[in-house]
Order: C-alpha cells, then structure tokens, then sequence
C-alpha cells in the first residue's frame, strides 16, 4: 500500500473516530439539557414564585434567555458547557465545575486502587481458570463471579465495615483518613497517597492505606468478577487455535505458551475490558461513596440529589457521562491499534 | 402409568411431527430436557418460583402488617421466636417487611421488561430490516445510549422526574433497552436473507408486516435470554435507587430502601441491613442463575 492511502485511511478513521466521540457527546448534553429545562416545572416560575405580576414573569423569562426557540436555547446550553460553565451549585454556592475538581481525585483514586486490585487478580485467576477448564478451579471461579454480579456492592461494603471495621478493627472506618489527619497533610494533587508519600508523612500515609483497602477491595472484587470472566473466555478461545498446537509440537513449555503467547494474544482484547470496568468503576463509584462517606464524585452527586441541587447532579452527570464515552472510545481505539487483524482491511 | 410417560415421551421427542402444536410442544420439551439437567439453573427457577408464590401470598404468609410496628415494645428487636429477623427502628416486623417487599421487587423487574424489551426489539428489527440511513440513524443513536453511565444517568432521570418507583422503573427502562436493539439487529440481519421471508415478500407482504409477523418473533428468544440475564442488573439498580432515597418511598417495604434504613444501625443491630441485602443477593444470583442455564439451552453458540 503506498503512504499515501495509508495517511488518506488513518485521517478517514481518525475522523470518523471524532464524529462518533462528537454525536455521542451532542446526545449526553441533549439528555441532560431536556432533564434540566424541558422536565421540570416552569425554571421562571421557581426564581420569582407563583405570584409574581405577569410583567416580572415575562422580563425574567426573556433576562434568563427562556423566550428563545429551543433549538437556540440549546445552543445557548452547548457554548456554555464547552466554556467550562457548569452552574453553581445551590447547596455550597461554588461553581460547580470547581466542587467536581475537588472532589474527583478521591474518586480517582479509588477506582483506580480498585481496578488494580481487579485486574492484578482477575487476570491470573482468568487465566487459570481456562487452563484447568470444568475443574475446580474454574467451578469456583465461576461461583465467585456470580457472586460478584449479584450481590448488592453497597450492602457488601456495611456488611464490610461492620466486620472489618466495627468488630475486627482491622481498617480504617468511613471516610478518606482519620480526622486527625484532614488538618496536618497538605495536599497538591488531590491525589492524597501519592502527595503523602512524595512528602514523606508515612502515618498519614498508613491511616489513608487503611482507609483505602476496604472500598478499593469491594470495587476490586466487582471489576474481578468481569475481567476473570472475560480473561477465561479469550483465553479459551487463544488455547484453541493453531499456533498453540504448532507451539506444543515445537516442544515449548506449556508455562511458556499460556503467559507469552497465549495471554499475550489474549491481552489486546483484555485492554478493552480493563478500560470498560475502569468506567464502570467510576460510575459504581456512587453507591460505594455513599456508604463509605468518600468525599469524591458519586457522594458528591447522592449529596446534591438528595438537596434538589439540579446544577450539581446534572454536572455531575456530564463529567460522569464525558469520562465514560471517552473511556468507551479510547479502548475502541486501543483494540484497533493493538490488533493488527483489524487494521487496512 | 409409566407406560404414558413413555408414550407421551415419545410422541413429544419424535422426529416427524404430524402437526404444528406436536412439533412445537417437542421443541419446548426438548429443551427443557435440556435445561433441568442443569442443576444451578434449576436452583435459579426454584428461587424465583419460591419469591412468586411469596408475592403472591404475601397476606397470607406475613406474620404482622409490613407497614405498622409497635415503638414501645417491639422496637429494633434481634431475631427471636416471635420476630424470626427481628425488627427495624419502627417496630416492624422484618420478615413481613421482606414478604411484601418481594412484590415490589417483581413489579419492578416485570414493568422494566415489558417497558424496555418490546423499545429494544422495534429499534433492532426496524433497523435490521430497513437498512441504510434509518439503520444508521437509529444505531447510532442505540450507540449514543450504550455509551452513557446507565446508573447516573438513571440518577439524573430521577432526580428531573422526582422519587419515586414508577419513575425509577422509567429511568431504568429508559436506560437499559440498548442491548435489546443491538441483539435485534444482529439476529434481523441473519433473518431477512433467508428464503421464506424472500417468500414472504413476494406473496406481497408489507414491510411492516415481515417486521411484526415474521422478524420480530425469531427475535424473541435471544432477546429474553438477554432480558433475564438482565434482571439481576435491574434489580440491583432498583435497589440502589431505593437504596439512596430515590426508589420507592416510606413506608413501602423496598428491600433497597430497608438497607438504607438500616444503615444507621449497622454497628448495634446489624440484621436491619443484614437481611434484606442477603434477599437481593438471592434474588438476583437466582436470575444470574436462570440467565445462565437458559442460554446454555436457547443460544448453543454461546455456551462455552
């Protein structure tokens, strides 16, 4: 093929790539702009209340851009999200792109904890799973995954903290560290582990692990749960093709053609999945923030939910919303680029 | 007696079916023959047949009234003779509260299906059938759907509508017909090639007709394999739903809602939580269960 086409077809799968990133992130803000204006009652009625004097009503709707047709309104709605203005939120009167900023790196750090944990152990057991397929091992894999999808994760983590916490006294309770701490670590990123550690505070550092290993282990068990699943069944579908026969015949060690060849192919698959239960991590963030008082995102939004804080919740939703899509298409992008079967056909 | 069964066993499994109804009688019965051999899946419909008749006869079965409870004498109890789990923080009995709980959840899991299963199937044949811009057109939107956070988006559904459990079950269905439209569509595409809807056609059917009549039913296995395999996933986010406030309200005996209720006791009087979560989790492994053991029956190229 000759370097041109093949510039011509990556701009064409690079563009495509951004169309479709840019309808989905048109369709995320369509949904919520439809929640925040169109469903609730009249948004000009609840700044001046049912009694104002028809005059008022009518300068209020036009001041607040309302008397526009809803296409412009629309528009209106789009310039503002791409400025980064979110609203303010009710409940702490900050803009709400501000609050999200605080509050996110908890979140990060959790779901990245637990996705480590998740795929540090789901991979192996994944793999070994598929070796030793209808024995044991994948038998109770397989009762250890069905557990993981349907057991209720925030009724996991109570029943966690009660014994863990409450009756071991083995981790650290609700919240991100103890509150003795919240005053004596300054933090940089947000990112509390790492600010502790560059710094050198390793108490602080040991109170935040302890705090951490609880909810990061449930939202590990959850994302393990998938990615074992997954790692089983691409890993079945690698042992039975061709090369491991050729692989077996060559004399190579059975160790040797599972972890290098076969898991190697298994891998580009894997990155998806991986990529996927981060997202997922993220979202399911919510529930087990509320019940371990984790002061990121999802508590963030249960929080303004339950204030009828629309600006919060509805920022909330699109940060939310961004992250997935991106995540979404990344590992789109990530199997096309592994996977040479899928390249300039 | 034994010699009926075989008889009817071998008119059920015979290789030329004199009619309709013989063959598709010897279909279902085969598959079942199929299915019951799966223990765990069949320990998934006994549960799920259990909590129907539970809901069913709820009245009947419940020791004290779900709603009403003594706060001077009967408050958070541990579990007892008289109280088998024991009572929550307003006296009430928690196993009736888990009785009629069961119709709750049913209804819920119920409404989400028959909400967003038939969405899912129109999108998906309509799609595959049509091809071209509406396919396009309506797959990228299905896409746009399947991108999103289903939970938060729910939440923010929620919170526009206002609490409640009939706009969660909107939320949930508004929110998780997308699978449905993509499996659809796959199997469509697989349909409309084949010779008897070439024949339909000729006979000069409507598009319409071939869709409703003729793709839509084929559809309908693989769909509510996927439907059941959902459930578990619907019931988990109803009762996350409930479990932040946003499901069903007091005093309706929301297995979710009970959690949340008993949060505030876990560390003293731990069984507030402890049961209704152990009933969710039953539920939804039974329905994981059942999913499981139905594909392995319905859809062998999934069956690993």
């Amino acid at each position: 093929m000759n370097p041109r086409t093949r510039l011509f077809r990556a701009a064409r799968t690079t563009g495509s790539f951004l169309g479709v990133l840019l309808l989905t992130y048109l369709g995320l803000l369509a949904v919520t702009f439809v929640i925040g204006r169109v469903i609730p009652i009249d948004p000009v009625l609840s700044v001046v209340g049912d009694r104002a004097p028809e005059a008022l009503v009518a300068r209020v709707r036009e001041e607040m851009g309302l008397n526009k047709p809803i296409w412009e309104q629309f528009w209106i709605y789009i310039c503002k999200i791409a400025r980064g203005d979110l609203g303010v939120s009710l409940l702490t009167s900050n803009p709400v792109l501000k609050d999200i900023k605080r509050a996110f790196p908890a979140t990060m750090e959790l779901a990245t904890a637990g996705t480590i944990i998740g795929a540090g152990v789901g991979v192996p057991l994944g793999v070994w799973a598929a070796v030793r397929k209808g024995k044991w091992v994948d038998q109770t894999m397989r009762v250890v995954g069905l557990f993981g999808y349907s057991v209720p994760i925030f009724w996991l983590g109570l029943m966690g903290l009660l014994l863990f916490y409450a009756k071991l006294d083995w981790v650290g309770g609700p919240g991100r560290m103890d509150v003795a701490y919240e005053y004596t670590l300054t933090s940089v990123s947000g990112l509390l582990l790492l600010d502790s550690a560059r710094a050198g505070q390793w108490d602080a550092f040991r109170n935040l692990l302890s705090h951490l290993v609880l909810p990061a282990t449930l939202l590990g068990y959850v994302s393990l749960a998938y990615i074992s699943r997954m790692t089983r069944s691409f890993m079945l579908n690698e042992l039975s093709q061709e090369y491991v026969v050729a692989a077996r015949a060559k004399g190579l060690s059975e160790a040797r053609i599972i972890w290098r060849h076969a898991l190697r192919n298994a891998m580009v698959p894997l990155v998806t999945v991986i990529a996927l239960s981060y997202a997922g991590l993220l979202e399911g963030s919510v529930l087990t923030e509320t019940v371990f008082a984790w002061p990121g995102l999802g508590l963030y939004i249960t929080n303004a939910l339950q204030n009828a804080d629309m600006n919060a919740v509805l920022g909330g939703t699109i940060v939310v919303g961004s992250i997935f899509i991106g995540l979404n298409l990344l590992s789109d992008v990530l199997y096309r680029t592994l996977d040479p079967r899928t390249r300039e056909r | 007696m034994r010699q009926t069964f075989a008889h009817m066993d071998a008119w059920l499994m015979s290789d030329h079916p004199e009619s309709r109804r013989q063959a598709a009688l010897g279909r279902t019965y085969g598959a079942w023959r199929a299915f019951s051999r799966n223990r765990l899946a069949m320990l998934g419909l006994f549960i799920i047949l259990a909590l129907v008749l539970v809901a069913v006869f709820a009245h009947q079965l419940a020791p004290y009234s779900p709603v009403e409870g003594d706060l001077r004498t009967t408050r958070l109890l541990a579990p007892s003779h008289g109280f088998w789990l024991g009572t929550d923080d307003q006296g009430r009995d928690i196993l009736s509260r888990l009785i009629y709980g069961s119709r709750v959840t049913l209804m819920v899991v119920f409404l989400v299906a028959i909400l967003a299963a038939p969405i899912g199937l129109l999108v998906g044949t309509v799609a595959g059938y049509a091809g071209g811009m509406v396919d396009a057109a309506l797959m990228r939107v299905t896409d746009i759907f399947l991108a999103f956070p289903r939970l938060v988006l729910a939440l923010a559904f929620v919170a526009a509508l206002g609490p409640g459990i009939r706009n969660a079950v909107i939320a949930i269905a508004i929110t998780s017909w997308p699978p449905y439209a993509r499996i659809a569509r796959a199997e469509t595409l697989t349909i409309r090639q084949t010779d008897f809807i070439a024949a339909v056609r000729l006979i000069g059917a409507s598009p319409w007709r071939i869709v409703l009549r003729h793709i839509m039913p084929l559809c309908m296995s693989s769909v509510i394999i996927r439907v059941t395999l959902d459930m578990a996933g619907i019931i988990l986010t109803a009762a996350g739903l409930g479990f932040l406030g946003l499901g069903a309200q007091p005093p309706m005996p929301e297995w979710g809602a009970m959690i949340a209720n008993g949060r505030q006791y876990v560390l003293d009087q731990w069984w507030v939580a402890a049961a209704p979560g152990t009933a969710i989790f039953l539920v939804s492994l039974a329905f994981n269960l059942l999913g499981d053991g139905l594909r392995d029956v319905l859809d062998p190229k999934a069956a690993k």
